[in-house]
């Protein structure tokens, strides 16, 4: 009899240590890997399981092998159908191979071209490497909550519905006992012996006679009693208890607005695609469920699919009111406030009709700010004005305006991005900032 | 037993296994595999495994345990790639030399296929791990799952103590010199201290014996002295050293000159590692070829015995067959010898020439021919052989003519490759001895030992790659493979490549030079 042995329970990542291990061998060529996926990518693809390429830096596994294009070697293959000894065969790779090489060559190729599947865990480990955002998340994002009922114990009045039908009865049995209250069967056994008794009719002054009087007088003391001492009384009763307990809301949307006239180049567009894609990370990691609204807008605003926002271009003036407006139009029909959480991030590289800045102004202060969580501006700068507008507070129309709703508002927040290396920094001081300022406020 | 002895006798109905057939059925096994063919195993302990697990166990060199190294995340992740994408299947089974002898079993296998990988693997590739002289020699199948759990405990507890990334460099530097990491022949007994001193005291006792004061008269010849008293410094310095050594791990491991003790055990673990594996690799198409005639064998007796159905025995035909195919050189499936098919044929043949042999079998294999004992010359030929002696001993020109082999010469020089030889009388001989080379592991390894080592000057390790057939080292795993040894040795390390026949320097390397 051989020993069996089920091993299917055991735990099954046995390699997973390993393929960490792995993972951060090949750290700088992974991340590389995945930062030009998430740039060219889409932005809800981001949030998954990624396929890169196969490292190769730093994982080699170099040894002492034959070099094969060296020195003489025999083979013993199968299958000659019309060779004689001293026939020749071209080589491969020299004018017309036929198959006899074909199997040494194969063996040298392993890990050309091959990709493996990082999960989603991996691939925003490897993204947010340098970030810390999850830590910077707890500390400066409040959070939208709802109240759901959650049983909290027990209570002695309450509505009828949430009668607790198990510590009532137990309570009851308890003040039973404790009260003496008669029992059904000593009543039942005590009437039936004065029925019996009653059926002989006994002479008045018998024995048998005095007996049932005493026994009449015993039943009637019983049925007094428990009279007075209820089946359930009204201190027996408990209700369960309801206590409102915050819930976090679970759905988000966030709007994403980009001017898309012609003064935004690709370069731009990018720079807002990568803020962009780091906002809904940080938010997905948040949220159970999160739609994203594209609105794109030149002198007029539309709400587009990502393809469309990020790609096509579109020509005309510069109206940012108007993807507020639409934005707002948006939440009114599809996101009512009470049950979304709503983050908007809005790119624009400055420029906006004269007298439109202060209309969007008007339209954040006093209708869009009300129902927004969060509200971040990213303006997108030349690199060679980046120097001159950084240190000092002017700047376009549309920043100067902002200017103001920053001031009333702690969850407005803006900023300049000029190269990409600006994003990150930026976004971590979007976040940071928010703190400090919700300490002094 | 009648063949007709109805349904009741079948072992297992249907595909579905369940603990209860898989006992019935191994016991079925055990009789036919230790009562009819002779075979002598450790015990079996089969294990069930799901898919991923075995994927798991692949990543490890199918051991159980193993400690842990990013190459081995790096195989895993390669493996289960080509898992996913369907360009691999898993194995049935995996077994692992170790007393008990432990066979995974996989869980989506149908009945049938558990008899036959049970079959195959507790009892075929068993009996071998238990009776193969090099087995016997190099492994201790007991204390192997022993070593491996102190191994991959030790190496956590370096990690812990040294440092994650310490303890990679060390095992990187290891892994690159594992095919130079074993001994290939038997070394002598070490001699114990004691043992030592008595030789040297019965040495002295010698020379005072055969003392005679007359000797240092004798006129010595002047010339020859300053060249000698180097010559026989060196000398000495390699008896001291017990050099050449082959076992490059072995000798970085006692001579470095800048390891710790804990980084000299990491070496031995991989040492003694790669030793494990090193009977496995020189015996692959007697062990498969052993495992695969074993399950054939028992699975047609069984068949015959009334104890398995024709579907559950057409169904292990099919995998059976699959196993041992072999595509002709020109077929685009075709990639390599498929030790499964090669050594299944040659058992057949072995099993064909004791029973049936022709006027040539009796030429060519006078010993055995026509002896009817096809078991005992199978056993016999299972524990004494490895895969080269076992081809040029045992492969019959029957076998050469139904595989149709030739062989073909591919020399760097020419632009063309050469037939050398093919199935016919003159070319038996021939192929023989060129497909038996062919799997002798000390002629494709690239050879390289360690000459000599100055340990009162610059500290250079000096390396010998003994060149045969011009076959020299591709340079970029060569430079990248002695980096490895340098950070092993502590200074410089030199390779010198030299022709075997001429003796002709062909190349030399150092680190100094490759930086």
């Amino acid at each position: 009899m051989p020993s069996f042995i089920d091993r299917r329970l055991n735990p099954k990542d046995k390699s997973l240590s390993n393929r960490q291990r792995f993972l951060r061998r090949a750290r700088v060529e992974l991340k590389r890997a995945v930062h030009e996926q998430i740039k060219s990518g889409k932005i809800v693809d981001v949030d998954a399981g990624h396929s890169v390429p196969f490292p190769v830096d730093g994982t080699s596994e170099p040894s002492f092998q034959p070099d094969r294009s060296s020195g003489r070697r025999e083979h013993v293959l199968p299958g000659n159908r019309e060779f004689i000894s001293g026939d020749r065969l071209p080589k491969p790779g020299q004018g017309g191979g036929t198959g006899a090489g074909k199997g040494a060559a194969s063996e040298g190729e392993m890990e050309d071209d091959f990709r493996f599947v990082l999960s989603r865990e991996e691939v925003l480990d490897l993204f947010f490497e340098d970030l810390e955002l999850p830590d910077m998340v707890k500390s400066s994002l409040k959070e939208a909550v709802a109240f759901k009922p959650r049983r909290a114990g027990f209570t002695i009045a309450g509505s009828p519905t949430n009668i607790n039908v198990g510590r009532t009865m137990r309570n009851s049995f308890g003040r039973r006992i404790a009260l003496q209250r008669p029992k059904q069967a000593h009543v039942d056994a005590l009437a039936e012996e004065i029925a019996k008794l009653e059926a002989r009719e006994p002479k008045p002054g018998t024995a048998a006679f005095n007996h049932l009087a005493e026994l009449r007088e015993e039943l009637a003391i019983l049925e007094r009693r428990r009279k007075v001492v209820a089946y359930i009384d009204p201190v027996d009763i408990r209700f369960n208890r309801f206590e409102p307990q915050p819930l976090p809301n679970a759905n988000a949307v966030m709007f994403c607005l980009m001017d898309v006239s012609g003064s935004m180049g690709e370069r731009e567009k990018d720079l807002a695609k990568r803020f962009f894609v780091l906002l809904h990370l940080f938010l997905k990691r948040r949220y159970d469920r999160i739609d994203i609204v594209f609105i794109r807008h030149t002198h007029q605003a539309h709400e587009v699919d990502e393809e469309t926002f990020f790609r096509s271009t579109q020509s005309g003036g510069t109206v940012v009111s108007t993807a507020l407006e639409e934005m707002q139009r948006i939440i009114f029909d599809r996101y009512p406030s009470r049950d979304w959480n709503i983050y908007a991030a809005q790119a624009s590289d400055g420029d906006n009709l004269a007298g439109d800045s202060e209309h969007c102004v008007n339209l954040l202060n006093k209708e869009l700010m009300k129902l927004c969580q969060y509200y971040a501006y990213v303006e997108i700068l030349d690199e060679r004005e980046s120097a001159i507008f950084r240190s000092t507070d002017n700047g376009t129309s549309l920043w100067r305006s902002y200017r103001q709703v920053g001031e009333n508002w702690r969850n407005f927040q803006m900023t300049r991005i000029a190269k990409p290396g600006d994003i990150y920094p930026v976004f971590r001081q979007l976040f940071a900032k928010q703190s400090t300022s919700a300490k002094n406020g | 037993m009648s063949k007709g002895a109805g349904t009741s006798d079948l072992l297992f109905h249907g595909s579905d296994w369940s603990f209860d057939t898989l006992s019935r059925t191994y016991d079925a096994i055990k009789e036919i595999a230790l009562g009819d063919l002779g075979l002598d195993v450790y015990p079996n302990q089969l294990e069930i495994i799901s898919s991923e697990q075995m994927l798991d166990a692949y990543s490890s060199n199918g051991m159980p345990l193993i400690y842990q190294h990013w190459s081995f995340g790096k195989h895993f992740v390669y493996e289960n790639y080509l898992y996913r994408k369907g360009r691999r299947g898993l194995a049935y089974e995996i077994v692992i030399n170790s007393n008990p002898c432990i066979t995974y079993l996989m869980e989506e296998n149908t009945m049938a296929l558990q008899a036959l990988v049970t079959a195959h693997a507790s009892f075929g590739h068993n009996h071998f791990f238990k009776n193969n002289y090099l087995f016997k020699q190099w492994t201790d199948a007991s204390a192997i799952l022993n070593y491996m759990e102190f191994a991959k405990g030790y190496v956590a507890r370096c990690e812990e103590r040294y440092g994650f990334s310490e303890v990679e460099s060390i095992l990187d530097a290891a892994h690159t010199l594992m095919d130079q990491a074993v001994f290939r022949y038997r070394r002598p007994p070490r001699i114990s201290s004691a043992k030592e001193q008595e030789r040297v005291r019965e040495r002295l006792e010698y020379e005072d014996r055969i003392f005679s004061d007359l000797w240092r008269t004798l006129p010595q010849s002047k010339q020859s002295e300053d060249s000698t008293e180097a010559e026989l410094d060196a000398l000495e310095r390699k008896k001291s050293l017990n050099l050449p050594e082959e076992n490059l791990l072995y000798f970085l491991e006692k001579t470095s000159l800048i390891l710790e003790p804990w980084q000299r055990e990491i070496l031995r673990i991989v040492r003694i590692v790669a030793q494990y594996f090193y009977p496995q690799r020189q015996t692959k198409v007697m062990n498969e070829g052993c495992a695969t005639f074993v399950h054939y064998t028992i699975m047609n007796m069984l068949f015959d015995k009334g104890r398995i159905s024709e579907g559950h025995l057409l169904e292990m035909l099919h995998s059976h067959s699959n196993v041992v195919f072999q595509p002709g050189f020109d077929d685009p499936r075709y990639s390599g010898l498929n030790p499964y098919a090669l050594g299944f044929a040659m058992m057949q043949d072995i099993e064909r020439i004791c029973t049936q042999p022709t006027s040539e079998d009796r030429d060519w294999f006078p010993e055995f021919a026509g002896n009817g004992d096809w078991r005992g010359t199978l056993l016999d030929a299972w524990a004494n052989h490895r895969d080269e002696s076992f081809l040029l001993q045992y492969l019959s020109p029957a076998l050469i003519r139904k595989m149709r082999l030739f062989a073909l010469v591919d020399d760097a020089k020419e632009n063309h490759y050469r037939v050398a030889s093919i199935h016919n009388e003159r070319g038996y001989e021939k192929v023989r001895g060129t497909l038996a080379r062919s799997y002798d592991l000390g002629m494709n390894q690239p050879n390289i030992q360690v000459v000599d080592v100055d340990l009162l000057g610059n500290r250079q390790l000096r390396l010998q790659h003994t060149v045969r057939d011009g076959i020299i080292l591709g340079e970029n795993t060569r430079d990248a493979t002695l980096r490895h040894v340098r950070r092993l040795w502590g200074y410089d390390v030199s390779l010198v490549g030299v022709e075997a026949s001429t003796g002709n320097v062909l190349y030399e390397t150092s680190t100094d030079k490759v930086g």
